[in-house]
This record gives structure tokens, sequence and C-alpha cells, in this order.
């Protein structure tokens, strides 16, 4: 075995190890602790005439393609009942969310504000009712639902029961708001 | 052959394992005896061989040639192995009828659902008010069959109470059960005994054998509705825990309260145990617990809030009042 042909297998096999790590990294209590969800209405992406969206909330890191949150968010998912309005991403009495239109933006912390301060027809304010960092994890998973989340971070097999497609069989969808889709 | 214990699988306090520790010692004197003589045969062949000192002897097959004590030796062994395999098989048949007894006719039911990492007892009635739910805790009146419905909600787990019976496994889309006769009145350790996550260890339940009266009286507390909160720092936790993150997952009877995700807490403080088997219940396991269930049971389903001290102080307050 050549020197160089080793020195890239230990970088490649280093590198595996280090993503490895990342994918599954577990925070059974969120952190920092008193972490709060953004109070005001969710940040905004699209301005007219053109400007500049705020910069992406630096929790997003922690939950986005983190298979442990994945898998806790898509639990609370069915035992918060999003089940009841949401279906299983399909939509029903509430928008889908395994397409790509978002009508109040489909970035990890405006999804986390929707959760968090409710929206307009019938979607609840989930604040004072789960953690922040529950709140999080459920975006994470909401996210899976339209394939944003990297593949090697959503499970080939439901952590609970389900009789959906394996997420890993999730096509990717282009994020995008409502009003821009429909034209 | 009865050691009396907390968790102990030579208990025998219920029929069915009585009935096997019995089936245990028929099987183990049969054995024994058989052991013994084949173990006896040997030293003799083996000391009248080496006395003898001739030529190794071939076995040749032809018994029939021999002398008759010899043959009459190897008939009466023959008979003794088929009186002893019948006797075990008589002994296993008129067992597994007994146990089977049990599920003719019970006198109560109950279903237990396993959930990581905890144990959703529910005593089945037709009459819906007169339903009990609890968690973590059996409670059983002596002398009288139970029929329990085991399902799982989310992995494989498996309900093991060593004094009482043996391990039944809950299987998440599918109903087994279980039925016991307990014979003697005590507390039981029972726990999972089928490895099912990061807390298996941490998902025990106390089965308590009430005489009957006692058990009515058990039964007639845990119908009640939960006690209303009576002072003011009570009253501040009755409203945290039924309008805040304790509502989206736990159930108190009589109260909003009414999540299904978690144990029901209506008589939370009337258990023994904290989370499962995890603590003993007193105030300051309670603090401990509430202020950050995932120090006491890391990785449990149960969050860190991250409670300000003024409504940890009122939620213990108010859960201590839940008797």
């Amino acid at each position: 075995m050549s020197s160089r042909f080793r020195n890239s297998f230990v970088a490649i096999a280093l590198l595996a190890l280090v993503c490895g790590c990342d994918r599954d990294r577990q925070e059974p209590r969120g952190k920092p602790l008193g972490e709060t969800v953004p109070m005001a209405a969710a940040p905004d992406t699209i301005f007219p005439g053109g400007g500049r969206p705020a910069p992406l909330d630096a929790r997003a890191a922690a939950y986005e393609g983190n298979a442990y949150a994945i898998a806790q968010g898509q639990q609370l998912f069915t035992w918060m009942n999003c089940v009841g309005c949401h279906s299983h991403g399909g939509g029903g009495m509430g928008p889908a969310l395994m397409d790509g239109k978002w009508r109040y933006g489909g970035r990890i912390d405006q999804i986390v504000a929707s959760i968090a301060n409710g929206q307009p027809n019938g979607m609840p304010s989930w604040r004072g009712k789960l953690t922040s960092q529950q709140i999080w994890q459920l975006a994470a998973y909401v996210r899976t639902l339209s394939g944003q989340a990297r593949k090697d971070s959503v499970g080939a097999r439901a952590e609970t029961m389900s009789n959906s497609p394996p997420q890993t069989q999730t096509i990717r969808k282009p994020v995008k708001p409502a009003d821009s889709a429909q034209q | 052959m009865t050691a009396s214990g907390f968790q102990t699988a030579l208990g025998g306090d219920a029929l069915e394992s009585h009935n096997f520790l019995t089936l245990f010692a028929v099987f183990m004197i049969v054995c024994t005896i058989m052991y013994l003589l084949v173990i006896g045969a040997l030293i003799i062949a083996m000391w009248r061989g080496r006395r003898r000192g001739k030529e190794l002897v071939v076995e040749t097959g032809r018994h029939h040639e021999t002398g008759p004590a010899f043959r009459t030796a190897l008939i009466g062994w023959t008979a003794l192995i088929v009186v002893g395999l019948t006797s075990l098989t008589i002994a296993s048949f008129f067992t597994d009828r007994s146990n089977a007894s049990v599920a003719r006719d019970p006198g109560l039911t109950l279903k237990v659902t396993a959930n990581q990492w905890w144990w959703d007892v529910e005593y089945t009635t037709h009459d819906a008010s007169k339903m009990i739910r609890t968690a973590n805790e059996i409670h059983l009146p002596v002398g009288v069959p139970a029929e329990i419905t085991l399902q799982a909600s989310d992995v494989i787990h498996s309900l093991w109470i060593p004094n009482l019976a043996g391990k039944q496994d809950l299987i998440p889309g599918r109903v087994t059960d279980m039925q016991l006769l307990p014979r003697k009145i005590g507390t039981y350790r029972g726990q999972c005994a089928e490895f099912c996550g990061i807390q298996h260890a941490h998902m025990a339940l106390d089965v308590t054998v009430d005489s009957k009266g006692d058990f009515e009286k058990w039964v007639a507390a845990q119908q009640r509705v939960a006690f209303a909160p009576t002072t003011p720092l009570q009253l501040a936790g009755y409203h945290y825990v039924t309008t805040r993150e304790c509502s989206a997952c736990h159930t108190i009877t009589g109260t909003p309260a009414g999540g299904t995700v978690g144990p029901d807490l209506t008589h939370f403080a009337s258990r023994r145990s904290i989370g499962a088997g995890t603590l003993p219940m007193n105030t300051g396991n309670l603090y401990g617990w509430i202020a950050d269930p995932q120090s006491q049971k890391p990785g449990n389903h149960m969050p860190t809030i991250g409670l300000e001290p003024a409504d940890l102080h009122a939620i213990v307050a108010y859960l201590e009042t839940l008797k």
C-alpha cells in the first residue's frame, strides 16, 4: 500500500468517524437549558422588492440532520396528535407537510416559530405545552417529511409502529413559499 | 422449597409458580435418582474391571448370551427409564392443566400496556365509571384468578413477576395474556425481562397481593377523582400542572390534564416509587425527579423543563396531595 493511498484512507476513515458521531449526538436535556423559542413572528424570508433574509438560528445546527432529534420528533408527532390534522405528512384538515410548499416558511427556525406561536386557521400554539427542545425536535422531523434532512440521519425503519414508507426513500422537494408555488 | 423474598423465582406465591416449583421438585428427584444409579453403576463397573485385571472386553452386543442376573438387571433398568419418563410426562401434563384452569373463570381482568420505560395498568370493567387506570403498580386480591391482557406500544417488552409467574412477552400490534392466581398476601417486585432500550433496567412495577377487604378499599380509593388543592401553594401547582407541559402527557382525573403519553397521575402519591421503580417515593426524590428527570433516569421520555424554583415548589406540593 503506497503511503499516499494509506493517508487518504486514514483521512476518509477519520472523516466517517467524525460524521458518524455528529449524526447521532444525544442531548437529553437540550442545550442551553434556558433556551427560548423566538417570541416574534416567524423569521421572514420574503420581502417586497427584495431584501436580506435573517440569518439561520444558531440552534438549527444541533437539531437538523441529528438522528436522535429526528427520532424524538417523530414520536412527538404521534404523541401530540399532529397526525390528527396533518396526517402522516399528507395533510387533511391542516396543510400537507410532505410537499415543497410552505405558507409560513420552510426553514427549521420558521417551522419552530409556527409550532411555538401557532398559526391562523387552527394551528395551536405549543409554547408552554412542549419544551423548546421538543419543539426543535418536532421541527427537525417535520423537515424530513419533504426530504430536507440528510439521508444518513433519517431512519430506514421508523422507531415506532408506522405504515409509511421508510424516510430514506423520501424525495427531496425544493423549499418555496406557498404563494410563489401557486404561480 | 419456598423461599420468601421481594423478588425470587422460588417464591411459589401464586398458583402458576407454585405448580412449577412442584414440577421442578419432581424433575429434580427423578433425575437425581437416575443420575446416582448411572454413576453408581459406572463406579462398580470400573472397580470390578480393575480387580479382575483381564484383557480388554469388547462390547459384542450379544446380551442374550450373558447370564440371567445381567439380563434381569438390564430389563429392570429399561423399566426404570420407562417409569421415570412416564412420571415426568404425567407431572408436566397435570401442571399444564392446572395452570390452564385459572383462565377458565377469571374474577378480575386487567390490561397492562408496556411503554418505554413504564407500565400502564388498566382495570377493565363493563361499567366505564368504575374503570381504574394507574401505572407501575398492580393490586390483586388473594385467591381470585386474574386475567391480564398484555400489549406494548413501542418495542417488545416482557412482564416478569418471579414470585407469581413466568415471563410473558408484550409485543407491539399483538395481544398476549397471563393468568395469575395469587395464594399469599404480600408485595412483590416485577420487572421488564426483555431488553427494550436505554432505561430497560429502570422498568419495574410493584405487585401487591391484598386481602379481599383491602383490595376493595384500594379499588374504592382509586375510583375517586383526584383531591382538590387546599393551600395557595398547592393551587399554584394545580394551575401549572393542568395548563402547562405536564398536562400534554399526563392525565389527572377530575382536572383538565388529559394527556395519554405518560403515566396517569390521579393517585400518584399513593404509589411506592417514582419513575417505574427508579426512586422510592418521598419529597426529596420527587423534587429531584420534577426538577430534572433526565438526571434521574437519563434518556427517558419526560423532558427537563427548566422550572423556576417557585413553580417547582408548587408542583411538588400539589403532586404530594394526589394520594
